[in-house]
C-alpha cells in the first residue's frame, strides 16, 4: 500500500541542509521555539474553523501571520445514539468542537465566548499553547462573557484542546475537546484527501440503548466504566450516509484525536495498513506501514493511506467491544474501480451455520422501552429498533442490497403475508427466496427482540418506503412467534 | 445601571429596568449583578449569605444525599432555560429551605473569597486554592462534582458579572 514518499525524501534533504548550515552541531532543545517566536508576524486573518469531519484548508502562506479565533462555547441537546439523548457541553455547538488550523511562528489571538444560555463558567487548555495551564488561566469565562487571550504557535504538531474547568473530567466527558493542527513550516504532504475524527467515551445513567434524555454519570466516569466510546460524538456520526466519501487510487488523512476523558485508543482501519503515521501528533518523526496506532486520551495522531480497492473500510478503536458494542465505529466508503490483483472479493460462500449460532441476540435492550399506546407511536419506536438491527443489511431506505439483503421497500414478500414476516423476522430465514422478482439465497439470524419491538419495527416497515401500512401488534407477535431454543435451534 | 455596578446583560429578559414580563411574576429575578442583589438585600435589613452560610444550609446528610448529588448534578449540566420555574417549585431541604437546587444559581456575599476586592480581581490571579479557601467541606471531596461546579461557577464571576441562570436569596442572623 505504497506510494512513492517523496516527503521522506524532502525531509532527509532538508535535514541535511540543516546539518550543514548548523555547521555540524546539534540544536540543543528549544531552539526552534526560539526562531519561531522570532519571526516576524506579517498581516492579520480570521481563521477557518470547521466542524468534523471536515478540515479547514491548507496553509500555504510563506510568512507567519495574526490569526483571529473567535471560538463559542454552547450546551446543546444531542442523540449519542439512536433515541439516545444527552446534553453536550461543546466548542461551537458540536463534538468534537471546531477543528483550528494554524501555522508554526503564528500569533494567535484567541476570544473564548460563553453563551448566555450556557449552565457553566468555562475556558480551554490548548495542548499546542505554552504557558501555565494552556490559556486555561486566562479564557476562565462565566456565561454570557466572552474572554481574550493571545499566544505565538512555537511548536509544530497536532494538539488537543479541552476545557479544563472543574470538574474537569465532567467537562471533558460531555464533549469539550477538538484539535488544533500547527501546521510545519512548508505544510504536509499533500493528500487527496483530509478529515477530522475524534474518539470519546460517554458515561449515561442508564445502560447502553436506554432511551431518552441521559445524564451523566459520575460514579460510571470514576470508575471508568464507559456506556459509550463513540467517533465525533455519536454512534451513527460517521455511518451510512454519513460515511466518509473517497476515491478508490486516492490518498486519504484522517487528523484523529483522542479526547477521552479516559480511554486509550487503539486506533485501526479494518482492511488498511497506514502508509504514514505521525504519532502522537508529532509533524517531525513519521512511521511506515502501521495496522493499528495507539492514541492516548488527550492526544491525537496523523494518519496517511492510500485506498488502493473499493469498498467500505471500518473505523474502529481495536478494544474491540468497544467498536462493536458501545460504539466506536465509523466508515470509509470508496468507489471506483475494483482491482481483482490487490483483492480478489469472495471467490465462494457456502453458507455455515454451527450449532447455536442461529440466533442474534438484538443489540436494542427491550426491557425499560415504553409500551406504544398507538399506531403513530409504534412506528416512531420501530424506527428507532430498525436503525439499530436492521438497517445494516437491509439499508436505512429499505432497498437492501442486489444478491445479498432482499429489499423490504414495496417488497412483494413483505406485503403478501404479515404472520410470515413475524416467522421471519423471530425464526430467521435461510434458503432461497423471492422479493419483486430477485432470487436470494442467503441466510437471515433470528431475532431475540421482544414481542413489543418486533411488533414495532414491523409496524414502521410496513408504514415505510411504498409498503401496506399494514399494523403489527405486540400480541399478534406472541401469538405467531418462532419459539427459538437457547442454542438457537428453532424449537417449534 | 452603570457599567461598573452591572454588565450588558442586567436584567436582559425584563423590557425595561422597572417592568417585567407577566409571566416572571412567581420566578426568582436573575441576570442582577452582586451590587444589585445585595443592595437589595441590605434595602431589606437584610445580606446575601456568605458562601459558608449557603453551603451549610445546602449539605445534605442520611441516606438521600447520594441521591440528592444526582440530582443535583444533572440540573447542573442542563443549559438554562429562557423561562425558569416558579418560586418555590422546586425540592425543600432538611431545615425547610426551598429551591436550594433546581431553580438558580445565587450569589453569595463573598462568591469569590474575597470579600473586599470582589470587583477589582483581575481574571489572571483566579486560582483554585480559592475553590478550598473558604474553608468548605463539600468542595475537597474529589467525588463530589456538584461542589465543585458550584465552586467553579462562583469563581468565574465578578461582582457587576449578570448571568441568565443566577439569582439570589438574602440572609438574617436568627433572632
Ligand atoms: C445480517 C443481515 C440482516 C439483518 C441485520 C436483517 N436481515 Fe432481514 N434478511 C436478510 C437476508 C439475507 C434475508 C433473505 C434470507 C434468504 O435469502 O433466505 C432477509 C430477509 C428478510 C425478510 C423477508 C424478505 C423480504 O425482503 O421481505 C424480512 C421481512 C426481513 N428480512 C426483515 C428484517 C428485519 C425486520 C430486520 C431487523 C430486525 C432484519 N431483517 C435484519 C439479512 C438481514
Ligand atoms: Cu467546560
Amino acid at each position: 500500500m505504497r506510494y512513492p514518499n517523496s516527503w521522506n525524501q524532502v525531509k532527509r534533504l532538508s535535514a541535511l541542509i540543516a546539518f550543514i548550515l548548523a555547521g555540524a552541531s546539534n540544536a540543543p532543545a528549544g531552539d526552534n521555539d526560539q526562531k519561531n517566536l522570532d519571526e516576524q508576524i506579517k498581516g492579520e486573518e480570521r481563521a477557518v474553523l470547521t466542524d468534523a469531519p471536515n478540515v479547514p484548508p491548507a496553509i500555504t502562506r510563506k510568512n507567519a501571520t495574526k490569526v483571529i479565533v473567535h471560538l463559542e462555547v454552547k450546551e446543546v441537546e444531542g442523540e449519542i445514539s439512536s433515541g439516545v439523548r444527552y446534553v453536550f457541553w461543546t466548542f461551537g455547538g458540536k463534538v468534537p468542537g471546531k477543528f483550528i488550523r494554524i501555522r508554526e511562528g503564528d500569533l494567535v489571538e484567541f476570544h473564548l465566548d460563553n453563551h448566555p444560555s450556557s449552565k457553566m463558567p468555562h475556558n480551554i487548555d490548548l495542548h499546542a499553547v505554552t504557558g501555565p495551564g494552556g490559556g486555561a488561566a486566562s479564557s476562565f469565562t462565566a456565561p454570557g462573557h466572552s474572554s481574550v487571550f493571545s499566544f505565538k504557535a512555537l511548536n509544530p504538531g497536532l494538539y488537543i484542546y479541552h476545557c479544563a474547568t472543574a470538574p474537569v473530567a465532567m467537562h471533558v466527558a460531555n464533549g469539550m475537546y477538538g484539535l488544533i493542527l500547527v501546521e510545519p513550516k512548508g505544510g504536509l504532504p499533500k493528500v487527496d484527501y483530509e478529515y477530522y475524527v475524534v474518539q470519546g467515551d460517554f458515561y449515561t445513567k442508564g445502560k447502553n440503548g436506554d432511551k431518552g434524555l441521559q445524564p451523566f454519570s459520575m460514579v460510571k466516569a470514576i470508575d471508568e466504566r464507559p456506556d459509550y466510546v463513540v467517533f465525533n460524538g455519536s454512534t451513527s456520526s460517521l455511518l451510512e450516509d454519513r460515511a466518509l466519501p473517497v476515491k478508490a487510487g486516492e490518498t486519504v488523512r484522517l487528523f484523529i484525536g483522542n479526547g477521552g476523558p479516559n480511554m486509550t485508543s487503539s486506533f485501526h482501519v479494518i482492511g488498511e495498513i497506514f502508509d504514514r503515521v505521525w504519532p502522537e501528533g508529532n509533524t517531525n518523526t513519521v512511521t511506515e506501514n502501521v495496522a493499528t496506532t495507539m492514541i492516548p486520551a488527550g492526544s491525537a495522531a496523523i494518519v496517511d493511506f492510500k485506498v488502493n480497492v473499493p469498498g467500505n473500510y471500518v473505523l474502529v478503536d481495536h478494544s474491540l467491544t468497544r467498536a462493536f458494542n458501545k460504539g466506536a465505529l465509523g466508515m470509509i466508503k470508496a468507489s471506483g474501480e475494483e482491482n481483482k490483483l490487490v483483492y480478489s472479493g469472495k471467490i465462494s460462500d457456502e453458507v455455515f451455520l454451527p450449532e447455536g449460532s442461529g440466533i442474534r441476540v438484538a443489540d436494542q435492550k427491550s426491557a425499560k422501552a415504553p409500551v406504544a399506546t398507538s399506531k403513530v407511536e409504534r412506528v416512531a419506536a420501530g424506527r428507532a429498533v430498525y436503525a439499530a438491527n436492521c438497517a445494516a443489511c437491509h439499508q436505512s431506505n429499505g432497498e437492501g442490497i442486489p444478491h445479498a439483503f432482499p429489499p423490504l421497500a414495496k417488497a412483494d414478500f413483505l406485503n403478501a403475508d404479515k404472520l410470515r414476516a413475524i416467522k421471519v423476522v423471530t425464526g430467521g430465514l435461510t434458503g432461497k427466496v423471492t422479493v419483486n422478482g430477485q432470487e436470494f439465497n442467503g441466510v437471515m439470524p433470528a431475532w431475540s427482540l421482544s414481542d413489543e419491538d418486533i411488533a414495532n419495527v414491523l409496524s414502521y416497515v410496513y408504514a415505510s418506503w411504498g409498503n401496506s401500512g399494514k399494523e403489527v401488534t405486540a400480541q399478534e407477535v406472541k401469538a405467531n412467534r418462532v419459539k427459538v431454543g437457547a442454542k438457537g435451534q428453532v424449537v417449534e | 445601571m452603570k457599567r461598573v455596578f452591572a454588565d450588558d446583560h442586567y436584567l436582559a429578559q425584563w423590557p425595561t429596568n422597572l417592568s417585567f414580563a407577566k409571566g416572571l411574576a412567581k420566578s426568582p429575578v436573575t441576570s442582577v449583578s452582586w451590587f444589585a442583589a445585595e443592595a437589595y438585600c441590605e434595602w431589606k435589613g437584610k445580606s446575601l449569605p456568605t458562601t459558608d452560610q449557603w453551603e451549610y444550609a445546602a449539605s445534605e446528610s442520611g441516606k438521600d444525599a447520594e441521591k440528592m448529588k444526582e440530582k443535583i448534578l444533572a440540573w447542573y449540566e442542563r443549559p438554562t432555560k429562557a423561562k425558569i420555574p416558579p418560586v418555590g417549585s422546586g425540592s425543600v431541604n432538611r431545615f425547610g429551605i426551598h429551591d436550594l437546587f433546581g431553580l438558580v444559581w445565587e450569589w453569595t456575599l463573598d462568591f469569590n473569597g474575597l470579600i473586599q476586592s470582589a470587583e477589582a480581581r483581575e481574571s489572571g490571579s483566579k486560582d483554585t486554592n480559592q475553590f478550598c479557601g473558604s474553608g468548605s467541606l463539600g468542595a475537597l471531596d474529589p467525588t463530589d462534582y456538584a461542589s465543585f461546579m458550584r465552586y467553579s461557577f462562583r469563581n468565574s464571576l465578578k461582582a457587576n458579572f449578570t448571568v441568565a441562570s443566577l439569582g439570589f436569596r438574602c440572609a438574617r442572623e436568627a433572632p
